[in-house]
């Protein structure tokens, strides 16, 4: 994997090869990396190649009256335009409903700003640009449909065949109509965040002699694409081969089919190869960000703090197509009430279809939203109650075996309550003082904060994650593990899986795993791609456990045929032979078995016997459906995250500066401590860029910050030190024992920095991310989720002094107070 | 974006249509990592980044942001660490452009690219290339240079997969050796 070029690490391959399971083996392809040399899929060149680009509309919601391409095919160095008209196949395509056009079609509508038109290969890039320009399009603007609370009102005409609702779901578990004595209600915004990968999406598509096409590209799910693919260009699915190019971070936003069609529809229209990729701005307009989403809640508690029930209502903004919109409104719903006990919970959870940019998967899949609008809930709660907000989320605590609010038990290991004690009990960072230098303060040398105007904050934020796929879908990742000998005659492990790597490490780990199981220092990953069955994709914190499993499930038969033709050549009585295991061992390179007086390298078993070549599939117990009222084992497991915020602000200009982060997570058993510190930290970062700076900014379905001039990134003078403090309890049902870990935190992280603002500044935020203005102007009631219809509010018991401890009274003089729940904003108002 | 009735397309604002006057062209040479290379007709606009990248084919050098916001492309020129998308291409021509792949392996480079690895500063690694430049340019000016002051210098170059925690701890472990710590 290292490539040619490869800067030599000393000490690296020797440290590789004895990277067993449980070490932080460095990356294998961390040498080329380095040194430049590692192919990613926008650096794929071959001779005679065309450039592809792709004409987008314009329009938030338009008919396509007319294409005329006459005079782009006429050009000099246009090889092909294609449309509509040139998809031979199905004409949509989609991760769960196939309701997305290749190209909005003649006659049809394009839904959103850079929905596809039209494509066109040309001999270079620029040409291919101004071939673009020269396409006529006739567009019939049409109204659109941008607000999602307007989209999910059923009298609102559909844009769409398929309706505006994507899915809609009912939560009730235990009494529905149960209240506490001390209530908090309030509704809560969170905005559309990207994921922002650093290498734009790009692929190089290759005619084939049989009529097919061959695929390399950046991609999370190589079957996915490539099935998505064969129903669209009309061709059998071994006619449409896929091989993971390098893939320069994903994080959700490689999950869906964006330019994979176009290319290959070009190659096999001009017979040529085709490279397409895309630029940042094309980037921001192609793929599906976090769904913006519109939250409502009641928390409802006895005096003494034990919750009683939570209500909840959601409205995620889908955009234009399903994508992966019906899975992330079910992890919204069933996530609502937070890693607490909760005996009666009611949530509604609806998302929407409108003419805004589509929402699809993010880095912890609809449930970072849910954990900003219950962590809000519970630091009011806590206030409410006169409660230590630590010692609130303490006593609420799930734990395994509680009932979550689908009915499931909790699988074990969740160490909520270990996660909170931990972090709450790391000390805390000097405060900031006089001589804190100015580029240490809230908007770093710059801005030049007044130390006596600088205030300081503390935040909590705790979350649980589900880990891999969801409601009975029949999850499975296949692995198939060669033992064979290398030229030199000596044996070595050929690891083959479709997973994408795509940063995340599990070329690491597989190497790992099968140098453990194996007990063989030589293993080689060969390319992911779709020679071999599924690994599923690349997301929802599953490839260790999944694919990881599969490598190991391969590994162990593969060991299993190794022993087997040793007993089978030593004539052991048939109960013995039957277990070879009993009596043999494969280690390092030889099977010995002191008992049987036996020891033989692998190099001649397998010289005697042939490869062992052997492929095997692993699976997660099956999950299910949940039923009409959300209730059902839809999850396979879970994950859980604290993180503690510290922050300072600058009340003058609102600029936060986040002093530390701490993270306890339950992270089952570390198969590499190393790349589970990269993760969190990654993952952590990505939350704090939430909060703070990230977000995809659209008015009336207009984009309007394509670039990273103006889609602000969290960079390294914004993240402080993380300090990790891992809780290992491994998980009973996984290999192992791992628990994904890429997701939790980056819930967490966004929620714990918020709450440390709310405390610096006295001020109720509503409203994700947090802009310097939210803290001193009144926020804008219109854009708020209203209370639930058949629950009016003001009514019940809640306590009046409940809003007093929040500090609202004292916010910045001349600020106006913001709406609360005796101020609901008005029904069906939009902005 | 201004919307438009017709034919206008994301990004395609500064084309220009066709008919209108061809483009101005040059042609020029680079020094790239110690090698010449000639640039024939090259459109007089294009960034150091298109031609190293899309003429040259030197994809040592990465594109992510095309607007000097991320350091993908950095490469130093004449010794200045610059965003080679923000650099006229034609502009480098009497200038020594040096690529990751161009630092010395004898110098701080190579230990830099060691302590990547080892550190686990390296996950899809596409800011890499551009970080390990970064990161020898600050390390070969100041050596000494405190945690708040790498992070400053190295505030031009987005990681999105890291965190930059393994960074900066790579960063240390550089210093580190190098004051024989």
């Amino acid at each position: 994997m290292t490539g040619p070029g490869a800067w030599p690490v000393p000490g690296a391959d020797r440290a590789l090869e004895r990277a067993r399971i449980g070490r932080s083996a460095p990356r294998p392809d961390g040498p080329a990396k380095v040194a430049g040399t590692f192919p990613y899929a926008n650096d794929l060149r071959v001779p005679g190649m065309l450039h592809a680009r792709t004409l987008r509309s314009p329009h938030p919601h338009a008919r396509v009256r007319r294409i005329d391409a006459t005079a782009a095919r006429a050009m000099p160095g246009v090889a092909a335009v294609v449309t509509a008209a040139d998809v031979p196949g199905v004409p949509t395509y989609g991760l769960i409903h196939p309701d997305q056009p290749v190209f909005a079609p003649v006659g049809g509508v394009a839904r959103y700003v850079g929905e596809p038109v039209a494509a066109v290969a040309a001999v270079d890039g620029r040409t291919a640009r101004r071939a673009l320009a020269a396409i006529e399009v006739e567009y019939e603007p049409l109204e659109p449909l941008t607000d999602p609370r307007r989209a999910a009102d059923p009298r609102t005409p559909p844009i769409h065949p398929n309706g505006n609702i994507y899915r809609e779901l009912t939560l009730r578990h235990g009494d529905p109509g149960a209240r506490g004595p001390v209530e908090v209600v309030d509704s809560y915004l969170v905005g559309q965040q990207d994921q922002a990968f650093l290498a734009c999406e790009a692929a190089l598509a290759l005619p084939a002699a049989d009529g097919g096409v061959d695929l390399m590209l950046a991609t999370q799910w190589l079957h996915s694409d490539r099935d998505q693919m064969a129903a669209c260009l009309g061709l059998p699915e071994e006619k449409v081969r896929l091989t993971l190019a390098g893939v320069g971070g994903a994080f959700g936003g490689r999950e869906d089919v964006t330019l994979q069609i176009h290319g290959a529809l070009l190659a096999l229209a001009t017979g040529s190869p085709v490279r397409i990729a895309y630029d940042r701005e094309e980037s921001f307009l192609a793929h599906p960000h976090r769904h913006p989403a519109r939250m409502w809640f009641r928390h409802s508690a006895t005096r003494d703090g034990d919750l009683i029930a939570v209500a909840a209502r959601i409205v995620m903004d889908g955009g234009a197509y399903a994508s992966s919109s019906p899975a992330v409104i079910a992890n919204a719903v069933t996530h609502a009430a937070g890693p607490y006990r909760v005996p009666n919970v009611r949530v509604d959870g609806v998302v929407v279809r409108t003419n805004n940019p589509p929402c699809g998967a993010m880095r912890g899949f609809g449930v970072p939203q849910v954990t900003i609008g219950h962590e809000a809930q519970m630091d009011r709660l806590a206030t409410a109650l006169g409660m230590d907000p630590v010692a609130l989320r303490l006593r609420n605590a799930i734990g395994p075996g509680d009932l979550l609010p689908t009915g499931q038990a909790v699988p074990p290991p969740l160490p909520v309550r270990e996660v909170i004690e931990a972090v709450a009990a790391a000390p805390a960072p000097p405060p900031a003082t006089a001589a804190t230098p100015a580029r240490d303060r809230p908007g770093g040398r710059g801005a030049q904060a007044d130390p006596a105007r600088i205030r300081r904050g503390t935040g909590y934020g705790v979350g649980v994650k589900n880990l891999m796929f969801s409601e009975g879908f029949d999850d499975s990742a296949t692995a198939r593990v060669v033992l064979e000998l290398d030229r030199d005659g000596q044996p070595r492990a050929v690891v083959h899986t479709a997973c994408a790597e795509v940063g995340q490490g599990f070329v690491t780990i597989a190497g790992q795993i099968a140098r453990t199981e194996l007990g063989l220092d030589a293993v080689v990953l060969a390319p992911a791609d779709t020679a071999v069955a599924s690994a599923g994709s690349t997301s929802a914190s599953r490839q260790t456990w999944m694919s990881g499993g599969a490598v190991r499930k391969a590994s162990v038969a593969a060991v299993d045929e190794v022993l087997r033709r040793v007993a089978a050549s030593l004539r052991l009585p048939p109960a013995a032979a039957a277990t070879p295991r009993r009596l043999l061992t494969l280690a390092d390179g030889a099977v010995t078995g002191p008992e049987a007086g036996v020891s033989v390298g692998l190099a001649d078993v397998l010289a005697a016997g042939g490869p062992v070549d052997v492929t095997e599939t692993f699976r997660h117990r099956p999950t299910h459906p949940m039923d009409a009222f959300g209730q059902g084992d839809c999850h396979v497991a879970y994950a859980c995250a604290a993180h503690r915020a510290v922050v300072d602000v600058d009340l003058d200009t609102g600029l936060v500066r986040v002093v530390e982060l701490t993270l306890a997570q339950d992270v089952g058993t570390m198969l590499n401590p190393l790349s589970v510190l990269g993760q969190v930290e990654g993952g952590t970062a990505q939350g704090l860029g939430l909060a703070l700076m990230e977000e995809l900014v659209v008015t009336d379905g207009m984009v309007i910050n394509t670039t990273f001039h103006d889609y602000l990134l969290p960079t390294a003078a914004d993240v402080p030190p993380l300090r990790l403090i891992p809780i290992e309890q491994p998980a009973p049902e996984a290999p192992y024992g791992v628990k994904g870990i890429g997701e939790a935190p980056t819930g967490t992280a966004t929620p714990a920095i918020v709450a440390a603002i709310r405390d610096a500044v006295g001020r109720d935020l509503r409203r994700v991310p947090v802009r310097p203005a939210d803290l001193v102007l009144p926020p804008d009631p219109t854009v708020y989720l209203a209370p639930p219809d058949e629950d009016p509010e003001p009514q019940g018991p809640a306590e009046p002094a409940a809003r007093d401890g929040m500090g609202l009274s004292d916010a910045t003089p001349g600020a106006g107070t913001p709406p609360g729940p005796d101020q609901p904003p008005a029904p069906g108002a939009s902005p | 974006m201004p919307a438009t009735d017709t034919g206008s397309t994301p990004g395609a604002a500064l084309e220009l249509a066709p008919g209108l006057a061809p483009e101005p062209t040059v042609s020029y040479q680079l020094r790239v990592d110690g090698a010449r290379h000639q640039v024939h007709g090259a459109w007089l606009g294009a960034s150091l980044l298109s031609v190293l990248r899309d003429t040259l084919d030197l994809t040592t050098v990465k594109d992510a942001c095309e607007q000097g916001r991320c350091g993908s492309c950095s490469v130093l020129l004449d010794g200045r660490l610059v965003a080679s998308c923000t650099v006229l291409a034609a502009d480098a021509e009497d200038a020594e452009v040096t690529s990751v792949a161009g630092l010395r392996p004898s110098g701080p480079a190579r230990a830099v690219a060691a302590a990547f690895v080892r550190e686990g500063a390296v996950q899809c690694g596409y800011c890499t290339p551009g970080m390990v430049v970064a990161v020898t340019d600050l390390l070969a000016r100041r050596p000494d240079a405190d945690d708040g002051e790498v992070r400053e210098a190295l505030s031009g170059n987005i990681c999105r997969c890291t965190g930059y925690g393994r960074i900066l701890a790579a960063v240390r472990a550089v210093q580190d050796e190098r004051a024989g710590r």
